[in-house]
C-alpha cells in the first residue's frame, strides 16, 4: 500500500522492496531480543513472537549520534500492539535514550506522528500487525529533526497562528443571561470534520507545496481557517477578512489537489475539499488570486 | 530569569481557562507546560459538561445531584459554586466559538447522564473536552498570552518557614526540553497549578502518559496538603493492551458483557439484578474484578463486552468511533467479535487541598482542575462534571491570583484549629523522605529571608545540581524498573478492591521504591530532548502521590464512593464525614482530617443513603 510521497530530504524512499530487510551496515546495532527469523515477514507469516523495528536515531549532542542512522529493536509481540508500544517498550526496555513525543495514546493529542513504513501515521493508532516488518519508524519529513523522532514544531504552530485561529464575533449576547447564539444543525455539521483536527502536522509533512514553500499555509492551517470562515455565528466583513488572509500569494492558490493531505489525515478530515471550498468561496467574493 | 505577574503551570482547560482570566483582570500572565497546550489530557474528555441551563433546571438541582454523587464528601461552598458559575462558563464557552452539538432551534444540546435529575451534560459530539481544550487555546493566541511550552516545571520556589501556613511561593523551576536550560520563573502575584491528574501511578489507566501527578507531588512537598486522595475512579470498560476508554454509550444501547464462560455475569452472579450492565461505575468495576480473581475472566485478565447482536446498521449509526477505536487500539473488530475490556484507573476525585477561589494554605499558591481537590467531587465524580470545574475553577483561580476579588472563601486550608490528628493507624513502614534525598525534593532548607529573587535563585541552583546529579551519573537503577514496580503494585493493591493487608503491602512496595530512587541515575547523556530526564523526574513525584492514595486507603476505613474496602462494607457517617489530609511535613508526613461543610448558602445537604 505504497502511496507516492513527497521524497524526504535525507531519507531513502523506504517502500522500495529492494529496501526491505536490507540494513545499512553502519547503522546496525543490535538491541534486545534475539533476530528475527528473516525469512519472508509478509503480515499473513507473520509469527507472533517478536516485532523488527528500525528506528531513526539522531542527536547533534551526542558524538554517536550526530550522523543519522538506523537502530534496530526486537520487541515481544503481543495481540492490539501499536507502532507507539513497540517504541515504547524499545525505550522502557533497550535504550532510554530513544526519544520520541507521545501522550494520550488514543488520537487526540497528536503528539505521535511519525513516518512509518513510508508513510506518516500516528504512532498510537497504526496497528504492527498491519505492517510489513521490518518496519521503519522515521521523523516526519520536511521539519527539521531536534533528535530522534522528535521533529521541530514551530514552523507548524506559527502557520496555525498565521490564519487568526480564533473566534472573533464581538457581537456576542450577554453571557450573564445565558443568552447563545445561535447556529443550525446545517452549519455545525458542515464544519464538525474541520473541528477535528489535533495538529499533529502528518498533512503538512506529506504536501509537496509545503516542502517547497516555507511560507505556504498548509493544509491544517487553511482547515483551521475553514472552520471559522464557514461558521455562521461570525460576521460577513469578519469572513472576508479571513478570505483575504487565504487567498494571499502563500495561501489556498498554492494548492495543487495533489490529496496526499487527505489520504494521511488520521482524523478522516477532508482537507483538498475544504481548501478548494475556500478557493470557490474567494472568486465568489470576487477577491483578487495570484 | 523571566517574570510575570501570573505563572499558569499546565495548559489543559483549567490552565487555560485560569491564564484567560488572569489577562482579562489586568495580569501580564505566562503559561508553562510540558506539553504544547492542545496535547493536553483535557482533549481526551468525551462526555460533556454539565450545566443548568434550561428553564426547568436549576443550579441547586445540579448541586444536589452532585452532592449526592459524592456520596456526601462534596464541600457545600465547592459544590454550590461549580453549580452557579457553570452555566456562565458554558455560554462563554459558545461566545468563544466552541463547536457544540445543537438543537433544532439552533440552540446548545444537553443530554442525560449518570446521576443527573436533568438532562444537563451539553456537548459537542463525543468530543467535548477535544473542542473544549481547541476553543481555550484560540482565546490564549488571540490574547497573545505567552506560553513556553515544553518547559517542564521542575519545582516551586516556596520559601520554607516551619509552618507551611506562612510560607510563600514567588515562582517556579523549570527546564526548557528542547535545549535542557533550567530557568527561575518569577511569579509576581502568583502561580497557579493546573497540571491534571495522577493517573500514571497505576499501571492501566486512561490516563495520558503525560499524567504524573506533578504540581500535586510538587505543591506536596511545598507543604499544602493533599486531600481525600484515596478516591480513585475507576472505569469499568477499558481496552487491556492500552487502556483506551469504551464508553458507556455501548452498554446504554444494550452491549452485553460476559465471562469466559459465556455467562451474562452481571445477572447470573446476582451483581446487579436490576440493571446489570447499567449498574453504576464502581460496581461493574467490581463486578468484573471478582469473574477475573475467581478464575473466569477471559486470559485471567479481562472479561467480553459484546455488541454484536445490536447489528450493523445501528452500531454504525450511533457507535462507529467504537469500532475505530476497538480496531485501532485492540485489533479487535468489534462487528465479529466481543471486545475485551477491564476496569481502568480513570480519575482522581482528590488533589492539592484548595478553597474555592482555589487559593492552597500557601499564600500565592493556587490549584485547578484535576490536580485539585476544592472539594466538589468528594467520594466519586459525576459523569460531566470534571470540564465544568475545569473553566469554574480555572477562571476563579486565575482572577483571584491576578489580585482580583472574590470574596472570602468559606472553606478553610492547611493545618489549623478546626482539624483532627489521625493518631491510631498503625503504619507498616515510615512513609516520606527516603535517606538524604539527594536526588531532590525536601522543602525546607533554611533560609527563611531570603527575599523573592533569592528565593527562586536558590531553587534553581538546586534544580541544576539535581539534574546534574542524574546525568552524570553513570549507573544504578533506570526509573522505568522503579515506575513499572510502582504501577503494579498499585494495580494489585490500591485498585477497585482494598484490602488492609493489600495497602500495607502497597505501601511497602512504595517505600522500596523510594529506596531505589536514591540510586536511580539518567543514561541519556544529552541536553537535548532528554526525556529520560522528564521522566525520571516525573517518576519520583509519581512515588510522592501513590503514597498519599495509599494513606489514605488504608486510614478510611469504610466504605465510601470510589473507596471500597474488604473489612469495612459500610459508610460510617458518624466518623467518615470528614477530608483525609496528608501532609509532608518536611519529609515525615502526617495525616489529619478536617470536616466536611454540608451546610449550603440556603440548606444543609442531609447525607442518603446513595442509590439510583
Amino acid at each position: 500500500m505504497s502511496t507516492q510521497q513527497a521524497e524526504p530530504d535525507t531519507q531513502e524512499a523506504p517502500e522500495d522492496p529492494a529496501m526491505k530487510g536490507a540494513e545499512s551496515p553502519a547503522a546496525e546495532k543490535q538491541k534486545g531480543g534475539d533476530m528475527v527469523d528473516e525469512r519472508d515477514e509478509s503480515q499473513a507469516e507473520f509469527d507472533g513472537e517478536t516485532v523488527h523495528i528500525k528506528v531513526f536515531r539522531y542527536d547533534p549532542e551526542v558524538a554517536e549520534k550526530q550522523e543519522p542512522r538506523f537502530d534496530d529493536f526486537h520487541v515481544p509481540f503481543e495481540k492490539g500492539m501499536t507502532v507507539l508500544d513497540s517504541v515504547m517498550y524499545a525505550r522502557d526496555e533497550y535504550d532510554s535514550s530513544l526519544t520520541f513525543r507521545h501522550s494520550c495514546r488514543q488520537a487526540v493529542c497528536g503528539s505521535d506522528a511519525f513516518f512509518v513504513n513510508g508513510k506518516q501515521r500516528l504512532g498510537c493508532k497504526t496497528q504492527i500487525s498491519d505492517l510489513e516488518q521490518p518496519i521503519r519508524i522515521e521523523p516526519l519529513p520536511h521539519q527539521e529533526v531536534v533528535k530522534d523522532l522528535v521533529v521541530d514544531m514551530d514552523h507548524f504552530y506559527d502557520q496555525m497562528h498565521a490564519v487568526e485561529p480564533y473566534f472573533k464575533s464581538e457581537d456576542t449576547p450577554d453571557a450573564s443571561k445565558l443568552e447563545e447564539q445561535r447556529q443550525s444543525r446545517e452549519n455545525r455539521e458542515k464544519v464538525k470534520m474541520s473541528t477535528r483536527c489535533i495538529w499533529c502536522a502528518s498533512c503538512m509533512s506529506s504536501c509537496n507545496i509545503a516542502a517547497g514553500d516555507n511560507e505556504y499555509l498548509g493544509p491544517a492551517a487553511i482547515n483551521k481557517a475553514y472552520k471559522f470562515a464557514m461558521d455562521d455565528r461570525e460576521e460577513e466583513d469578519i469572513k472576508e477578512h479571513r478570505l483575504r488572509i487565504l487567498e494571499q500569494e502563500h495561501g489556498v492558490w498554492r494548492c495543487q489537489t495533489q490529496f496526499s493531505c487527505t489520504e494521511v489525515c488520521p482524523k478522516d478530515i477532508p482537507l483538498t475539499e475544504h481548501i478548494q471550498e475556500l478557493k470557490r468561496e474567494a472568486v465568489k467574493k470576487n477577491l483578487k488570486f495570484w | 530569569m523571566y517574570e510575570h505577574d501570573v505563572i499558569v503551570v499546565g495548559a489543559g482547560g483549567a490552565g487555560l481557562r485560569a491564564a484567560v482570566a488572569a489577562h482579562e483582570a489586568g495580569a501580564d500572565v505566562a503559561m508553562v507546560t510540558k506539553l504544547h497546550p492542545v496535547r493536553s489530557h483535557t482533549g481526551a474528555a468525551e462526555g460533556g459538561i454539565n450545566a443548568a441551563l434550561q428553564e426547568g433546571d436549576d443550579w441547586e438541582l445540579h448541586a444536589y445531584d452532585t452532592m449526592k454523587g459524592s456520596d456526601y464528601l462534596g464541600d457545600a461552598p465547592a459544590v454550590e459554586t461549580l453549580a452557579q458559575d457553570a452555566p456562565e462558563e458554558t455560554i462563554n464557552l459558545e461566545h468563544w466559538g466552541m463547536p457544540f452539538s445543537r438543537e433544532e432551534d439552533g440552540t446548545v444540546s444537553q443530554r442525560p447522564f449518570g446521576g443527573l435529575s436533568y438532562p444537563r451534560t451539553t456537548y459537542a459530539g463525543a468530543e467535548t473536552g477535544h473542542h473544549l481544550l481547541h476553543t481555550m487555546y484560540e482565546q490564549v493566541v488571540k490574547r497573545g498570552i505567552q506560553v513556553y511550552d515544553e518547559w517542564y516545571v521542575m519545582d516551586l520556589a516556596t520559601t520554607d518557614e516551619d509552618d507551611p501556613n506562612d510560607r510563600e511561593c514567588h515562582g517556579v523551576v523549570a527546564y526548557d526540553v528542547q535545549s535542557g536550560q533550567i530557568e527561575g520563573f518569577k511569579a509576581n502575584n502568583g502561580v497557579v497549578l493546573a497540571t491534571g491528574g495522577p493517573g500514571q501511578a497505576f499501571d492501566h489507566t486512561t490516563n495520558a502518559v503525560s499524567c504524573t501527578g506533578d504540581g500535586q507531588a510538587m505543591a506536596y512537598r511545598a507543604g499544602v496538603p493533599l486531600e481525600d486522595m484515596e478516591f480513585i475512579q475507576f472505569h469499568p470498560t477499558s481496552l487491556p493492551s492500552t487502556g483506551v476508554l469504551i464508553s458507556e454509550g455501548v452498554r446504554g444501547e444494550g452491549g452485553i458483557l460476559y465471562n469466559n464462560e459465556g455467562e451474562r455475569f452481571m445477572f447470573e452472579h446476582g451483581y446487579a439484578n436490576n440493571s446489570g450492565e447499567l449498574a453504576s461505575r464502581d460496581v461493574v468495576a467490581r463486578a468484573e474484578l471478582t469473574e477475573v480473581n475467581e478464575g473466569r475472566g477471559v486470559d485471567d485478565e479481562y472479561v467480553h463486552l459484546d455488541m454484536r447482536h445490536l447489528g450493523e446498521e445501528r452500531i454504525m449509526d450511533r457507535l462507529e468511533n467504537i469500532l475505530h477505536l476497538a480496531e485501532d487500539f485492540e485489533g479487535v473488530d468489534g462487528l465479529i467479535e466481543p471486545m475485551p475490556v477491564k476496569p481502568g484507573q480513570h480519575y482522581a476525585m482528590g488533589g492539592i487541598e484548595v478553597d474555592e477561589n482555589g487559593q492552597t494554605c500557601i499564600d500565592g499558591l493556587y490549584a485547578a482542575g484535576e490536580c485539585a481537590c476544592v472539594s466538589v467531587h468528594g467520594g466519586n465524580r459525576l459523569g460531566g462534571n470534571a470540564l465544568p470545574e475545569l473553566i469554574v475553577f480555572g477562571r476563579r483561580a486565575g482572577y483571584h491570583a491576578a489580585g482580583g476579588d472574590l470574596g472570602e472563601a468559606e472553606i478553610r486550608t492547611g493545618y489549623g484549629d478546626d482539624v483532627e490528628d489521625e493518631t491510631d493507624t498503625e503504619f507498616p513502614v515510615a512513609p516520606g523522605a527516603a535517606g538524604l534525598e539527594t536526588s531532590g525534593g525536601v522543602a525546607a532548607d533554611g533560609g527563611v529571608t531570603a527575599d523573592a529573587e533569592g528565593v527562586l535563585e536558590r531553587r534553581v541552583e538546586t534544580a541544576r545540581e539535581r539534574v546534574d546529579g542524574l546525568i552524570d551519573k553513570d549507573d544504578g537503577i533506570q526509573h522505568s524498573e522503579i515506575r513499572a514496580k510502582l504501577q503494579q503494585a498499585m494495580t494489585d493493591y490500591v485498585n477497585v478492591f482494598r484490602t488492609e493487608d493489600g495497602v500495607k503491602k502497597a505501601l511497602e512496595i512504595i517505600r522500596e521504591c523510594r529506596e531505589e530512587y536514591q540510586d536511580v541515575y539518567v543514561d541519556d547523556p544529552s541536553r537535548t530532548f532528554n526525556t529520560d530526564l522528564q521522566q525520571t523526574i516525573e517518576t519520583r513525584n509519581l512515588i510522592d502521590v501513590a503514597e498519599t492514595i495509599a494513606l489514605g486507603a488504608l486510614v478510611r476505613d469504610e466504605f465510601r464512593g470510589a473507596h471500597w474496602r474488604k473489612e469495612h462494607q459500610e459508610r460510617k457517617d458518624d466518623e467518615w464525614l470528614k477530608h483525609t489530609l496528608v501532609s509532608w511535613d518536611d519529609g515525615e508526613p502526617s495525616i489529619f482530617y478536617r470536616p466536611v461543610i454540608l451546610e449550603g448558602e440556603s440548606k444543609t445537604y442531609e447525607p442518603k443513603e446513595r442509590s439510583y
